[in-house]
């Protein structure tokens, strides 16, 4: 073996290790973070979370609402997932130092063979496809500036992180056609990969023999290392979303969206409201019963289900576009309440593991920096965000816990909203009119 | 009219087959208590065998739930379950979308298991069934009319074809507008919007669906909803000269002049 293979081979290993520990820690962080979220019953059928996962998930059913982002995203996802095939042989030929193993082991056998030129060739036509959709893209973020796209909560580091993707996406590609063109020509175009044959053809002909194989080793180990990279940056990316769409859809409710949970801990009290005999029957081991926190004030206190939600926010701003409260100028965003849900559990997350527990820190998701009263208020819990989002996140569901916690825990309501509910509570009505009257309008006319 | 009370049906000791859930917009808000009454005459015209609860309903709580005041829900449902409990209901009827979804939805859970049906489902059904019959005056040639989806019938529930299906039973055009279906736009009441100002913004909502139905160029916005009833009927009546002269009704409301029970005013 040459000297320059065996350091390939050693560099290739630790790479790999150091890849291996940082993402790995990373994405076990994201795993303790999600689980800072309260437990959380997963009712509903098994059957059909799992035709969720393969419909809208994996059929990416759901973006098909918008049938020209749907069709360019659908090539950048095929691009990806096919990919991942080759990458199999990238890593056998990284760790053994061989060249193209698996092709060359598949001389003798045809089907196998026919599959693997079926393969490259998809991967390079779906690599075009994508690279059209990132341009696109690019400029329907950057120069079109579509609306969902730009709004206030994606200044800094949410249109960075983006751009970014997108343009590891073009630096992606290039490395695949520079990898297989010049393997092309070094093997006097005899491979049968339609594309990166034009591509030898046309760009690299005419190169001598040295320089095609260092394009060759400089788009191998661009794209693998461009792979690695992706795997560490994703946990700090909303690209994150191309593994969690999965769980989070899993997980996602089943019931009618009209739906919105009862809360238990609220039936209970009613319970011993009206049932007094039970009142006074303290538990056995003589403790105190806990007193519940209602509704969630920071993300400690929401079910995981919603913490899992944040960190597979697409960041797509389908729900935001569709939300009448976003679309008449209002503050509140659904997805900025998904942003921030994130964002804040990220920084609960660094408390702890720098304080060994969660130090109060004078802040919460209720705050003027995170979710503010104003955005909460806002809300029509119309259920245009539940239905825009293509990954099953409800941003209702968050809004609506912490608008709980304001109204039960803080006694933060506007004064109209306090007239409403002692109304409901004394008249039976949210104006202010006779229980005695509810039957006037029979005899109206 | 005839309207029987669940009371006086229990005195009689009969029990009727449905309860018709007014709400508190169809007994207490002016322009709501037209469309019960609508409503009303449509049940007795095809002989429908119900009662209302009359003074012995109260808010189902939707308000003050989707507030995030459970409490004030709660204690809400648990009077109504035991009422409807106590006599026996099995069926219900409403012509509030609100009280429709939290009903069907959040009582269950509760205690309060009943079949639930909104008023463009049930008036869907009377029509197949052949119950309920156009008279045909042509007072809706030539009229054009736009429908209005209520967040918690469509999204919420899923029910977007049955009010749909009993405005097709009117002899007139229905057209659809921009953002319909599961892509309808609120008209700006639920969430307990209804009962407070609007957080400050460029517009209000109801006057964003009200451009969306002059796009249309419809004579006539039918609802399905007391609520969106409030918001449509304030969005278009604006001095915008686009939408002046556009009314606002009720599913109800258009078959029971369908049915020549009533003249609305169209
Ligand atoms: S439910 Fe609330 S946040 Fe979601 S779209 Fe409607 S108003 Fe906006
Ligand atoms: S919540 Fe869903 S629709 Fe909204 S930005 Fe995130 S992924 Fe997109």
């Amino acid at each position: 073996m040459e000297t320059a293979q065996l350091i390939q081979i050693i560099a290739f290993v630790v790479i790999n290790m150091a890849v291996f520990y940082f993402g790995g820690k990373k994405f076990y962080n994201i795993y303790k973070n999600v689980n800072l979220g309260k437990d959380k019953v997963i009712e509903g059928d098994r059957s059909e979370r799992l035709k969720n996962v393969i419909l809208i998930a994996l059929g990416q059913k759901k973006m098909f609402k918008e049938i020209v982002p749907a069709l360019l995203h659908l090539a950048v996802y095929l691009a990806f997932l096919i990919t991942q095939i080759e990458l199999i042989e990238i890593f056998i030929d990284g760790f053994t130092g061989g060249h193209r193993v698996l092709y060359n082991a598949f001389t003798e056998l045809s089907f196998l063979k026919g599959i693997y030129v079926l393969v490259v060739n998809s991967i390079e036509i779906l690599s075009v496809l994508a690279l059209f959709a990132t341009f696109v893209f690019l400029a329907r973020r950057n120069l079109l500036k579509v609306p969902r796209l730009v709004r206030s909560e994606m200044n800094g580091w949410p249109k960075l992180d983006a751009n970014i993707i997108l343009f590891a996406e073009i630096y992606l590609v290039t490395c695949i056609f520079m990898m297989n063109g010049a393997d092309q020509a070094l093997h006097n175009n005899d491979y049968p990969f339609l594309l990166s044959k034009g591509f030898s053809n046309i760009v690299l002909s005419g190169l001598s023999e040295g320089s095609l194989h260092i394009i060759e080793r400089v788009g191998w180990w661009g794209h693998i290392l461009g792979v690695l990279a992706f795997i560490v940056y994703l946990p700090y990316s909303k690209h994150l979303h191309i593994m969690l769409a999965f769980p989070n859809v899993y997980f996602a409710s089943l019931k009618e969206k009209g739906f919105m949970s009862n809360m238990p801990e609220v039936t209970n009290e009613i319970k011993l409201m009206m049932n007094p005999d039970t009142a006074f029957a303290a538990p056995a081991d003589g403790t105190e019963p806990e007193i519940p926190t209602f509704g969630a004030k920071d993300v400690q206190d929401l079910p995981w289900t919603n913490l899992l939600a944040a960190y597979t926010c697409t960041e797509c701003g389908r729900c935001t576009e569709q939300c009448p409260a976003s679309q008449t100028g209002k503050k509140l965003s659904p997805r900025k309440v998904m942003m921030d849900t994130r964002d804040r559990l990220e920084e609960v997350a660094l408390n702890i593991r720098e304080n060994g527990v969660f130090v109060d820190d004078g802040k919460s998701l209720i705050s003027d920096e995170y979710v503010s009263v104003e955005e909460l208020r806002a809300c029509t819990t119309c259920n245009a965000c539940v239905e825009a989002c293509p990954v099953m996140i409800s941003p209702l569901d968050i809004i609506i816990q912490l608008r709980r916690n304001l109204i039960l825990e803080q006694s933060n309501s506007p004064e109209e909203w306090n007239v409403m509910f002692s109304n409901i509570e004394n008249n039976g009505a949210p104006w202010k009119f006779s229980p005695q009257d509810r039957f006037n309008w029979a005899n109206e006319e | 009219m005839n309207i029987p009370t669940m009371a006086a049906m229990m005195a009689e000791g009969k029990k009727p087959e449905i309860l018709f859930w007014v709400g508190c917009a169809g007994s207490f808000d002016d322009r709501a208590k037209k469309i019960t009454r609508a409503f009303v005459k449509i049940l007795n015209e095809v002989g429908v065998d119900f009662a209302v609860l009359g003074t012995e309903e109260s808010c189902t709580g939707d308000p003050a739930k989707r507030a995030g005041n459970e409490f004030a829900f709660q204690m809400a449902a648990y009077q109504n379950i035991e009422i409807m409990n106590a006599y026996e209901v099995k069926k219900i009827v409403t012509t509030c979308p609100h009280c429709f979804n939290i009903l069907a939805n959040e009582y269950p859970e509760l205690g309060g298991n009943y079949e639930v049906i909104h008023h463009s489902t049930f008036l869907q059904q009377l029509i197949n069934e052949g119950k309920v019959k156009m008279k045909g005056g042509g007072e809706f040639k030539g009229r054009r009319i736009t429908y209005h989806d209520s967040c918690y019938l469509g999204r919420a529930n899923g029910v977007y074809e049955a009010p749909r299906k009993v405005l097709e039973a009117l002899d007139t055009e229905l057209v659809e507008m921009k953002s319909c279906r599961t892509k309808g736009l609120c008209c700006g009441a639920g969430g307990a919007q209804m009962f407070k100002e609007d957080e400050p913004g460029e517009k209000r909502i109801n006057a964003k669906r009200a451009e969306e139905v002059a796009e249309t160029k419809a004579d006539i916005v039918a609802v399905a909803c007391p609520f969106c009833m409030t918001m449509m009927k304030d969005g278009v009546s604006s001095d915008d000269p686009n939408t002046h002269t556009v009314k606002v009704f009720d599913l109800a409301e258009l078959i029971a002049q369908g049915q020549g029970l009533e003249d609305i005013g169209m």
